[in-house]
Formats: structure tokens, sequence, C-alpha cells
């Protein structure tokens, strides 16, 4: 053997041979930084390209065009019963008095269909709301129709034949005098946060949907968290290691890996047919991602619970506490913000989940909005799914902007999840 | 179980005066193949009495402690000796059933403690942990407050029940650790912020605050500097007016410093027991004489 630094049998010293490798392990370290590098650039790229593309195209949605028109509230239309008095015809007297040389059926018509047909549930909230404008004259700013709001937007080509276009040459002349007036105004789209889905885009809005998603995470919520939990403690700490424990572990991870429509199926067949819960119901579309949510939560759950150190264990058992204290007064505290991460990491799953849901009626088109568990409900994915399949230009827009509210939810739920693991994890 | 010790191993007679073990006969040492126990394993009254136990581990697959009888006296510390992976702190985890954690662990013979079987069917494992406490190799406070650490046993216990109650146990118990003078202005503070030392008197502390009455340690002092391992050996010799108490320890400078009886362990058997200082200076089987005189292990 040589003495250390002496010279090895090929005259080199052992330090030398070290020194010489140096370059290539330098080499490689380099190597495989520029890989990592790489790998993080081109999913930022990814990442940002997908964001600016659908920001790119929603943010638009989030303003609409209004038209300003002197409305009489006139007291030969507003007699009898309010609620069903024709307030449409009160903004075409509007419009016909704003363009008094329009003549002619068709053209009167194509001149109404400025303004939305929304504007006459604006107006009766006003009346409604207080009677005396009756008999008066009010400017009143309506929301106008998509392809108003399209062409404003500059979203429509206006060098194409005019049977090409959604606007005549006529409409499209007004639009430009309307402009001129200054009485169109492109304003803060409060509809989109405050309505249910409607046929008219100008009328559609995301709250039916986000509602719909609430309720529906809270059963999810309500029932996957405690039931998981549970479950992952009894198969960590007290089920006995036997064959059964290995089958029901082997099912746990095959179930996290079935396709979500299968659950889907299943809540069809056992909650709506079998038990007969009401259809599109947030309760049912709760149940079905339970069930989908569950292996993740018990998987993360039990990884948490395995990860706290068994000296924790042994110093609680060594001083006489029972399993069950263990368990409750060390275990669990230490083990907790994993499994809140494993919940919301769940939770975001079945934020974005569609395919189930659609198997369970959550896909109908409605436009209330649901004050409770069995109210008819849609949610956020689904919502997005309906308005992509839309005809209408308007429509476009407003699905981006609905993924733009859905990012914005699971970015909100990943900030709880960070406060909540801060506030659990006091690391000592 | 197979009992080769028939002849040598001293059966507790009344008088408590065993069988001469073959060294003294001839005044040579016992051959390095006779793995029969030489020495006194039992004394009169003991605390706690080990009787021809086995221990196997993955059910039955590894022997890992082979027919070990051996007494632990009142107010001594018995010291624990011998290689690596000789069973040490396997036999030291029978005394408190912590092996009952360990699956595919069996445990066999009897175990007593002041005459009561501690493995017998109706015992529960809770109080019998309280009344034998244990400290472990490595410093394992909970993540929570000083004062919560050792607050904690005393009340699932029921012991102290008011915050008052608590304090107090908190604070003899720091007390007795030798730690109160250095952590009483800062009681809330995490118990994994404190010193490697520092941690393992306050798992001592822990310890103590549930009044056990046998004491066990496993390497209590392997993970720590020379100046804390001198003052938890102090705190050993303190400790040993009220409590029994069983270490195991790779030092046996420490052996020879805290204990007043030696086991030295070999291969899962008990190969000579006697006082600390005979084992230590006159070892009467060879491979204890081999061990002490760094031969291996
Ligand atoms: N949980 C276990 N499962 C299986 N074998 C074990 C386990 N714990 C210890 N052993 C084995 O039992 C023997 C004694 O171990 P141990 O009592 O820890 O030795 P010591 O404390 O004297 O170093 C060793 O051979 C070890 O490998
Ligand atoms: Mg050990």
């Amino acid at each position: 053997m040589n003495k250390p630094g002496q010279a090895a049998n090929g005259g080199q010293r052992p330090i030398d041979i070290v020194k010489g490798g140096m370059v290539r392990r330098h080499r490689a370290e380099r190597r495989f930084k520029i890989y990592g590098l790489s790998a993080i650039v081109l999913s930022l790229a990814f990442l940002s390209f997908l964001l600016i593309s659908i920001v790119s195209q929603g943010y638009s949605a989030f303003q609409q065009t209004y038209i300003k028109l002197e409305i009489n509230f006139d007291q030969n239309v507003l007699s009898g019963n309010l609620a069903t008095a024709n307030y449409q015809a009160l903004v075409k007297k509007a419009l016909y008095k704003l363009f008094p040389d329009v003549k002619g059926r068709g053209d009167k018509r194509h001149l109404a269909k400025l303004v939305s047909p929304g504007a006459s549930f604006d107006l009766r909230k006003m009346v409604l709301a207080d009677r005396h404008i009756i008999g008066t004259t009010r400017e009143v700013w309506l929301p106008a129709n998509d392809d108003v709001d399209m062409a404003v937007k500059g979203h429509y080509r206006r060098d194409v034949a005019e049977s090409e276009r959604r606007l005549t040459d006529k409409q499209l002349a007004w639009i430009d005098v309307l402009e001129h007036r200054q009485r169109l105004e492109k304003r803060f789209n409060v509809t989109f946060f405050t309505a249910g889905d409607s046929r008219e885009p100008e009328q559609a809005g995301i709250l039916g949907a986000a509602m719909g998603s609430f309720y529906t995470l809270i059963v999810t919520l309500v029932l996957s968290f405690p039931i998981g939990v549970a479950a992952a403690i009894y198969l960590e700490e007290f089920a006995p290691t036997n064959k059964w424990t290995d089958l029901i572990e082997v099912n746990i991870n095959n179930l996290a890996a079935v396709p979500s429509i299968v659950f889907g199926l299943l809540g069809l067949a056992v909650f709506l047919n079998f038990f007969g819960l009401p259809r599109s119901a947030p309760l049912v579309g709760g149940l079905v991602l339970t069930l989908m949510t569950l292996p993740t939560i018990i998987i993360a759950s039990r990884a948490a619970l395995k990860s706290v150190p068994p000296s924790i264990r042994e110093a609680a058992l060594g001083i006489g506490s029972s399993k069950m204290q263990m368990v409750l007064n060390h275990v669990l505290p230490l083990a907790m913000p994993g499994m809140l991460t494993g919940t919301i990491i769940g939770m975001a799953q079945a934020l974005g989940e569609t395919a189930p849901l659609l198997m369970i009626g959550m896909v109908a088109f409605i436009v209330d909005i649901p004050a409770g568990f069995t109210d008819p409900a849609t949610v956020l994915p689904v919502q997005i799914y309906l308005w992509a399949d839309s005809p209408e230009r308007a429509f476009v827009e407003r699905t981006s902007a609905a993924i733009m509210v859905l990012l914005a939810f699971l970015i909100a739920m990943n900030l709880v999840a960070i406060l909540l693991r801060k506030r659990f994890e006091r690391r000592w | 179980m197979e009992t080769n010790n028939s002849g040598v191993e001293p059966e507790p007679t009344e008088d408590g005066a065993p069988e001469a073990a073959p060294a003294l006969k001839n005044g040579r040492l016992v051959s390095r193949e006779d793995r029969r126990t030489v020495g006194i394993p039992t004394v009169d009254n003991p605390r706690m009495r080990t009787e021809h136990v086995d221990v196997y581990y993955n059910y039955g697959e590894k022997h890992a402690i082979k027919d070990v009888t051996l007494d632990l006296a009142r107010n001594e510390v018995l010291a624990m000796i011998g290689p690596s992976g000789c069973g040490k702190s396997t036999y030291l985890r029978c005394l408190n059933r912590m092996n009952d954690t360990i699956d595919g662990c069996q445990v066999s013979g009897k175990i007593t403690l002041d005459g009561e079987d501690i493995y017998a069917p109706r015992v529960d494992v809770s109080p019998l942990r309280a009344q034998i406490g244990m400290v472990f190799q490595k410093p394992n406070p909970f993540p929570k407050s000083i004062w919560e650490n050792v607050a904690y046993g005393p009340r699932i216990h029921g012991l102290a029940t008011n915050r008052s109650e608590q304090d107090e146990v908190v604070e003899t118990s720091l007390k007795r650790a030798g730690l109160w003078e250095e952590v009483k202005d800062h009681l809330q503070d995490p118990g994994t912020g404190l010193s490697g030392g520092q941690q393992q008197r306050l798992c001592i502390a822990r310890t103590i605050a549930v009044s056990p009455e046998v004491i066990l340690m496993d390497e209590p002092c392997s993970a720590l500097d020379p100046i804390s391992t001198a003052v938890i050996e102090d705190l050993i010799n303190e400790l040993k007016e009220h409590y029994s108490i069983a270490i195991v320890t790779h030092s046996m400078q420490q052996a020879s410093r805290v204990s007043q009886r030696t086991a030295y362990f070999h291969l899962g058997d008990l190969i000579e027991v006697g006082p600390t200082e005979q084992v230590f200076t006159t070892p009467l089987h060879q491979l204890t004489e081999d061990y002490i005189t760094g031969r291996f292990g």
C-alpha cells in the first residue's frame, strides 16, 4: 500500500489522479445544471404561453358595452302589473327617437336588436325599486347586444361581405353614430360576476357555476377530509399488517388511478338510480367527487403519518401514553401539514373535475343561481365546457374569463393551503 | 428453549448463595465456548427480576436474547455492556414492554416488578411504562415547549390535574434533572431548541415527572459531549437514591463511574454478571476479558 501522498505505481500521487478527474466532474455538474435550467425554462415558457393566451383572450370579457338611452317611463306602458309590463317597448321607443329617420319594419327590428334583450330586466328592476320614476324621462345606460359588444371591441371584421357578417351595414352605421355621439361606453361587466348562465352572452354570468362549485366542494371537503384522515390513521397506526390490510392498501392505490368518469357512472348508478337523490345537485356532485378524492387524501395522509419520526412515537409510548394519546397528541399535529396539503391537492382536483359530473346531470343549462345543496347546479369547469361549445363569438372571451376565474380560485385555495401549513407547521 | 445452563447458572436459593462458578475452582477463565452465565445474576428482594427470558425478532427468525436471567436491585445502578448488536437494547426494552410495539417481536420467560408478572394478560402497559420510565439513546423531546414536555406525562396519568400542580411538577422534575437553572426563564421555548445534553436532561426530567420506580437508560450519553455526559452521570448518581436504574452503555469508564453491578452480554447471551469493580478488574469469563481489554467490540 502507498503511504499517503507518496507516488503511486504510475509515478502519480493519488491527489493528482483525484484532481485530474475534477475537470470531468465539474463538466458533469455543469451539464446537469443546464438540463435542469432548460427544463424549468421550458415549463415556464409553456405556462406563460398558456396564461398569456387565456388572459389576452379573456380580459375583454370583464368589460361590456353599454348604450346610453333617454328612457321615458311611460305611464301608459307601465300601467297594470309592473312585473310583466312591456319594458322592451320603452327601449324601442327611445331608440326610434334617437334615429327618427329609420322607417320600415325590418330596419326598426334591426335597430332594436342593438340593445340586449336583458335591458328590459334592468328597467324592470329600476321601476320596482323606485316607482316614482314612472312618468319621468331618465338617461339610462343599458347593455348592448353581444354583437354590438363584439363590434365595439373590434372582434368583428368589417371588410367582408354583408351576408357574412352578424351585423348589417346599417347596424354598423348606427353603432358608429352612437359611438360618435358618445352614447357607447365600455363599462365593468358586473353581470358576469352576478348572473347565472344565459343563452345571451351579455346576460351570462359565472356566479351560478361558482356557487355550484362552492356547494359541491363543501360537500366534498366535509366528507372526504374526516373520512380520509380517519382511514389513513386507522390503516397506518392501528390496523394489523396482514393480507387484508395489504389488499386494502393495493386497492386504495388503484382507486387513485381509476379514470374519473367511472366514479361518475358509479354515482349515477348508486346515488341517482338506487338512492333516488336529485339530478344535477351539488350534493350528489360532492358525493361523487368524495369518492374520487378519498384515495388522494388517504395516500397523502398515510405518507404524512409515516414521515413522523419513530423517536416521537417511542417518546410518547415510553412515558405511558396510550396509542390513542400518542396519535392524537403527538403524531397527528406533526402529520397535519402533510394531510392538509394532500387535502388541498385533492380539492383542487375536484374543483377542476368535469367528467364524473357530466354523468350525474350537472351539465344541464341552469339559469338560476343555486341556493342550496339540492338545487340544480353546474360547476365552473362544466360551465367553461358549455361556453366553449357555444357558437356566439362573445362566449369565446367569456370562456377564457371563466378559466381565469377558475384559476383564481385554484390560486386562492393554494394560498389557503400554504397559510394553513404555516399555521400548523411549527417546526421546532 | 434450550437450557444448557443447568450445571453452572446459579439458581436463586433461599439464602441467596449461588453455586460456585467453575472459574473460581481452578483459577482459570471460563472458555469462550461456554455460553453459560458466570457470576451471580440474582439479588435479594429485587425490584425487577428476569427469569429465562428469550426474545425473537421477525416471528422467530432472529433469536436476539437467549435465556437471560438477571435481577435489578433496589436503589442500584446496573450497567449493561457488550459489543454492538449483542441485545442490550432488546433486553432493556423487555423491561417496560417497549418490544410490544415492534411487529414480529416475541418475548418468552418471566419478568416481574416487585413480584408481579409484567407480561400477565391483565397488565395494562400505560401505567406500567409510567412505573418503569425509559430514556432513549437519541434525545427525543416532543416538538413542544419545555414546559409541555415535562407536564405531558403527569397530565395524562392524572398526577397533576391543574395548572399550578403541573407548574410544580415541572419545576421539581427539571430541578432534579439539573436543568431548571438553565431553562426556568424560557419554559415556553421549544424543547427541541435546546442543546443535545440539555435535551437529554429534559428527557430525563420528562421521565421522572411521572414518578417512576425504575428508570431504563439506553446509551443516554452516546450522542453527547464529555461535559454533558459528566452532568448526566452526576445526575444518575443522585437519582439512584430514589430509583432503580438499568443503563446500557458503550463506555466502560462510564459503567465503572455510575454502576454498582455490571452485566456483560455477547450475541444474545448474558455472559457475566458481577460487582462492577470485579467485572472490570478480574473478569471470570474469557469473553468478558476479551471485551474489557479491547480485543473486540
Ligand atoms: N426491530 C428489529 N427487528 C429485527 N431485528 C432486530 C430488531 N432490533 C434489533 N434487532 C437485532 O437484534 C440484535 C440485538 O439488537 P440490539 O438489542 O439493538 O443490540 P444492542 O443494543 O446491544 O446494540 C441485533 O442483531 C439486531 O440486528
Ligand atoms: Mg442498542
